[in-house]
């Protein structure tokens, strides 16, 4: 689904992803762990398409497709969704307004109809309901005066309703309690864990990956895997720290 | 007070952001009328106006009664130069609502201009005005707000913001407070910026075009100003009109 092929990228003309390597299939969970300053949020803003970062080198391939060759829009529309470390607030746009006419923008650019009012209220609401998030929540403008947690939600909310066939989640799990670390764990389960999709979580620590179970856990530092393993590399980085492991 | 006989011209502090060019060549008497509206105590008039092509100067002087209320919404949009200045006198506790925008690229110049007198104790007055340019257009308020010696409790906001979707618009702010009461409170808040660029790449991660993103963005923006209107479906056409006049620009 995913294949990264010894890609660099700088921002401010400083290098922050020197050389990552990395596939991802239908199907899989990958987590990506690292210490602060490895590359983690750059990897995810760079697969988003954020403007200001600058791929030098490698490729990226979606779905069959080049993937830094698309604008931010076009990757959404091709699958791709990317959970914001920090959510952003919209003022003055309803989630509902927002969700519908990003769905829609998306549907239309695969070709398919767009969804009516009351079909997408209806999907909203069982996503909301998934991610235990009161519906009057989506009537409120984007992220305005959301909690932290409850920009999280929102977030798997939105991942729910757009669908994607893969998501980079960036820190999804900063700033939940554990209550709403297990009910947002349990949402990407819900979600993502199919066989025709796929997820890599960026995260600090092994509490995420005792909800959502990872297939592969990869260790970043200083722009590129150092290394991977299984579902116990996480526990080892958890006991010993990176630099002992990664080392 | 300006001689009724002469042209207004930059040097006029009233007139400063103004399009000098149409100044010089207006007609005397037409630039300098009023029309006037009196609204009696307790009583509500409102008047709404979208002035969508063409030059305006249109130049409204309003008493408000004791306990009325004078609701004014406006909008801007269409060339080369427009002005709308409205004069407000309020009376023991009337209120004076105002909501306007301004949206225009090419080089129109759209100004908004009020004088709000609060002459007696106990009124109310609530300004928003949201300008949004491109190309090398000019969004001007100017905003006064007189505070009588007996206007006591006088209560008064006014807040503009501008939206400048490319380099080389401009906009221009001149808020100006004369209080003589000493119990009063007075807010004014002004801010000229670009588009959220955090917010277009938000709506652009989840499949937002850039130009249906830019729109929905400037739709918020301006929405501020209309959002005191009580009709929701005048509210909707006030505001469909204002991002009509966007055309291509976003």
């Amino acid at each position: 689904m995913l294949q990264i092929d010894n890609l660099t990228a700088e921002i401010d003309g400083k290098t922050i992803l020197n050389g990552l390597t990395l596939t991802v299939n239908a199907g899989e969970i990958h987590a990506i762990m690292g210490p602060n300053g490895a590359g983690k949020s750059t990897l995810a803003y760079v697969l988003g398409g954020r403007p200001g970062y600058k791929v030098t080198g490698g490729s990226v391939t979606f779905q069959g497709k080049d993937l830094l060759d698309l604008e931010a829009h076009e990757r959404a529309a091709l699958g791709l969704f990317l959970g914001f470390q920090y959510p952003v607030e919209i003022p003055g746009v309803s989630n509902v307004q927002f969700l519908r006419e990003a769905l829609n923008s998306q549907r239309k650019a695969r070709g398919e109809d767009p969804l009516s009012g009351a079909d997408f209220l209806k999907l909203a609401r069982e996503k909301a309901g998934l991610l235990k998030l009161d519906m009057d929540m989506l009537k409120r403008q984007v992220n305005v005066g959301f909690s932290g947690g409850e920009k999280k939600r929102a977030e798997m909310v939105q991942m729910g309703i757009l669908q994607p066939a893969f998501a980079v989640l960036d820190e999804t799990d900063s700033g939940l309690d554990i209550d709403a670390l297990r009910i947002v764990g349990d949402g990407i389960n819900r979600i993502m864990r199919r066989p025709d999709k796929a997820v890599l979580l960026i995260t600090h620590y092994q509490r995420l990956l005792d909800v959502v179970k990872p297939d592969f856990v990869h260790v970043l530092a200083k722009g590129r895997i150092v290394k991977s393993g299984g579902p116990e590399l996480a526990l080892e980085l958890e006991e010993e720290g990176y630099e002992a492991v990664a080392a | 007070m300006a001689d009724l006989a002469v042209l207004p011209t930059n040097r006029d502090e009233d007139w400063r952001y103004s399009d000098s060019a149409y100044l010089a060549g207006a007609d005397v008497q037409a630039i300098n009328h009023w029309r006037t509206l009196d609204v009696p105590a307790g009583e509500t008039r409102s008047e709404t106006a979208a002035h969508l092509s063409g030059a305006v100067v249109d130049r409204l002087r309003v008493h408000v009664g004791a306990g009325g209320r004078f609701n004014a919404f406006i909008t801007l949009g269409g060339g080369h130069f427009q002005r709308a200045e409205l004069e407000i006198t309020l009376e023991a506790g009337a209120h004076f609502e105002f909501g306007a925008v301004t949206v225009g690229g090419d080089d129109k110049v759209q100004e908004i201009v009020t004088r709000v007198i609060h002459a007696q104790p106990n009124a109310t007055s609530n300004q928003v005005v949201r300008s949004v340019h491109w190309g090398h257009a000019t969004g001007n308020f100017l905003g006064r707000i007189e505070v009588a010696r007996d206007a006591q409790k006088t209560d008064a906001a006014q807040n503009f913001r501008a939206l400048l979707l490319e380099k080389g618009a401009s906009a221009n702010t001149k808020p100006e407070l004369e209080i003589y009461a000493d119990d009063v409170k007075c807010a004014h808040g002004a801010a000229i910026g670009a588009l959220d660029e955090e917010a277009a790449f938000y709506m652009a991660a989840r499949g937002l075009p850039p130009k249906i993103a830019k729109r929905l963005l400037v739709q918020a923006f301006l929405g501020d100003a209309f959002a005191a209107m009580a009709d929701d479906d005048a509210r909707e056409t006030m505001l469909e009109q204002a991002l009509h006049q966007l055309g291509d620009a976003v």
